[in-house]
């Protein structure tokens, strides 16, 4: 069933601009032009896109923010424009560059506070809190001051923020940004784990593609306001990476091997890279021609990586 | 608990939680909480040196406008404390934290008023509360109930006339960030105006203060009343009760302003 559901959704901005000295001329800029998407429950959704793009313009009308110019949107079977405080309820937030946390204070306070807000049962609230604090590893921290955590430790307090109210959806708009490798690596581990054993629909937009591969079900790509690219990781890899590389470690260094439709890319000692499309010819083929020609010791088969597919779709390149 | 109660506990919970992280740094906070106390005071100083010249001023005696600045510093203040931080609207909306408010189930003023809410506003309203008390004592007038009651009366539609001007005002910040210049020459402008009879000042500003930003009908008018005084610009004597109607007047523009500032900002996001 869709939790979120937008039907050709548009947001227009009036952009004001200078035309001689005191004459200005307005300029209209669509945002979003014309999306439409649907969400289904327990989804997580990976929303990507340059700068630009207009994927913050549709978190900010799916959380009620903003209101589109035209198009209807449903989150959790409301109108996020008339029922924006309603709304917030039952959906969780996590800006990556802002805090929803009481800067001054110890972090536990944060959260005691955010139970009144939401209006938590405080049962409900008290084995919430425990079961983050394990997951995220807060204990030692939580009587710190928010503005003495470091960026890790602070993420960690926000998106124990965001979820305390056991809230359907929750949206993450650049939830790693900044953050080092194991704090990525654990904040993908919560959130791949709070997806699945509390069935919150995650959307969340990024720029570290890292995030899509290892965490996304689906991705979303919008470019000048207009969803682009729509389907599961793989799919849209499949579809923008006609190609795959073979890799294999030869006994002996030698010249690059000739195998009919496949490419010597790489030569590093022992080591060759072929890449070949997949419309020409299959890993098999490519495998037992290099075996007919050469030992081999060791070998795998590597997919292009998201950062090259994104690349390719951002720029238009289509198929290869 | 109803809907008001638990409106309320988390009203105190939030002002609460922002006093104790400005208590983190209590030095600024103690100074400025004396500071707003003393200043406040070299204010009404001035008021005194007038009178050191003239014994009255335009016909009104020294505890006469001590009364007028003390009910309009009491009303004002009371919005300085617990309404008047709604004007940092502007740098919510600049720097993005505006959409954190909108994404949390409390209205927005609320969550401005408390999240803002700065104790050493406390000062001042404790300045206007002596001023007030010594005034009110030196007052040559027969107390009846129906004075004493006028008094409380106007304190309290004061306070809410002062607070909907800060609310309209700030509300125009939602089109025009820069402008709270602006909005302040009307919450502190109404708060200077009210603390001098309104015959001291020329007709154009008169029927400002009166009509446009009808800030007479927070002391003037109800003191008359209080005061046995005649009124000097000759409107009916009903004005002298027109207080309370002026306030819901005012809230209802404030409000209606602040909802049009919030669409606003919700179709533009800027």
């Amino acid at each position: 069933m869709a939790v979120i559901s937008l039907q050709d959704v548009s947001k227009t901005f009036v952009v004001r601009k200078r035309a001689g000295r005191l004459r200005r001329s307005k300029v209209e800029v669509r945002a979003v032009d014309g999306v439409s998407l649907e969400v289904d429950a327990g989804e997580l959704v990976g929303y990507i896109g340059p700068n630009g793009a207009g994927k913050s313009t549709t978190i900010k009308m799916l959380t009620g923010i903003l209101v589109p110019s035209s198009g209807v949107v449903r989150v959790a079977g409301v109108d996020p424009q008339r029922k924006r405080i309603e709304l917030t309820r039952r959906i969780g937030v996590v800006f990556g560059q802002r805090s929803q946390l009481w800067w001054d204070l110890p972090l536990r306070d944060s959260f005691d506070l955010l139970r009144h807000v939401y209006r938590v049962p405080a049962d409900r609230h008290a084995a919430n809190l425990q079961s983050f604090v394990e997951m995220l590893d807060m204990d030692e921290f939580l009587q710190t001051p928010v503005r003495q955590l470091s960026l890790g430790q602070r993420m960690r307090g926000e998106l124990t923020a965001a979820l305390l109210h056991d809230p359907e959806i929750l949206y993450l708009d650049e939830p790693t940004i900044g953050l080092d490798v194991v704090s990525k690596a654990r904040v993908r581990e919560f959130l791949a784990a709070v997806n699945a054993e509390r069935a919150v629909t995650i959307v969340l937009t990024t720029h570290d593609l890292a995030d899509v591969e290892r965490l996304c079900t689906r991705l979303v790509v919008i470019d000048r306001g207009q969803v682009i690219e729509d389907g599961t990781v793989a799919e849209i890899k499949n579809r923008y990476a006609g190609h795959r590389t073979v890799v294999v470690d030869l006994e002996v260094p030698g010249p690059p091997l000739a195998v009919p439709g496949a490419e010597v890319v790489k030569v590093d000692g022992p080591r060759q890279w072929l890449r070949f499309s997949r419309s020409e010819t299959t890993a098999a083929a490519v495998v037992s021609a290099v075996v007919a020609q050469a030992t081999v010791i060791d070998l795998s088969v590597e997919d292009p990586d998201i950062e090259e597919v994104v690349t390719r779709i951002y720029t238009g390149a289509g198929d290869a | 608990m109803g809907e008001l109660g638990r409106k309320a506990r988390l009203y105190v919970l939030l002002v609460r939680a922002r006093v104790r992280a400005d208590w983190q740094y209590r030095t600024p906070f103690v100074l400025f909480t004396v500071a707003q106390f003393g200043i406040t005071f070299l204010d009404f100083l001035l008021i005194a040196v007038i009178f050191q010249r003239t014994p009255h001023l335009e016909g009104w005696s020294l505890p006469e406008v001590a009364f007028l600045y003390g009910t309009s510093g009491v009303s004002f203040f009371i919005g300085d404390v617990f309404i008047s931080q709604v004007e940092r609207v502007g740098m919510y909306v600049k720097d993005g934290r505006f959409d954190s408010l909108l994404v949390r189930p409390m209205g927005t003023l609320f969550q401005l008023s408390t999240e803002e809410f700065a104790f050493r506003r406390f000062g001042k309203l404790v300045q206007s509360t002596i001023v007030l008390v010594v005034a009110t004592a030196s007052l040559d007038v027969a107390w009846t109930p129906g004075r004493a009651g006028m008094v409380a009366l106007m304190l309290t539609t004061g306070a809410v006339i002062f607070s909907a001007i800060w609310v309209a005002g700030s509300a125009i910040t939602f089109f025009a960030v820069d402008s709270i210049e602006v909005v302040n020459s009307f919450t502190y402008g109404g708060n200077y105006a009210t603390q001098y009879p309104i015959g001291v000042f020329g007709p154009w500003l008169r029927r400002f203060i009166t009509l446009a930003v009808p800030t007479a009908f927070v002391n003037y008018f109800p003191a008359l009343y209080v005061l046995g005084r005649s009124d000097t610009l000759g409107l009916p004597s009903w004005s002298r009760f027109a207080s309370p109607g002026v306030a819901v007047v005012t809230v209802l523009v404030a409000m209606t302003a602040w909802r049009v500032g919030l669409r606003h900002y919700r179709s533009t996001g800027s």
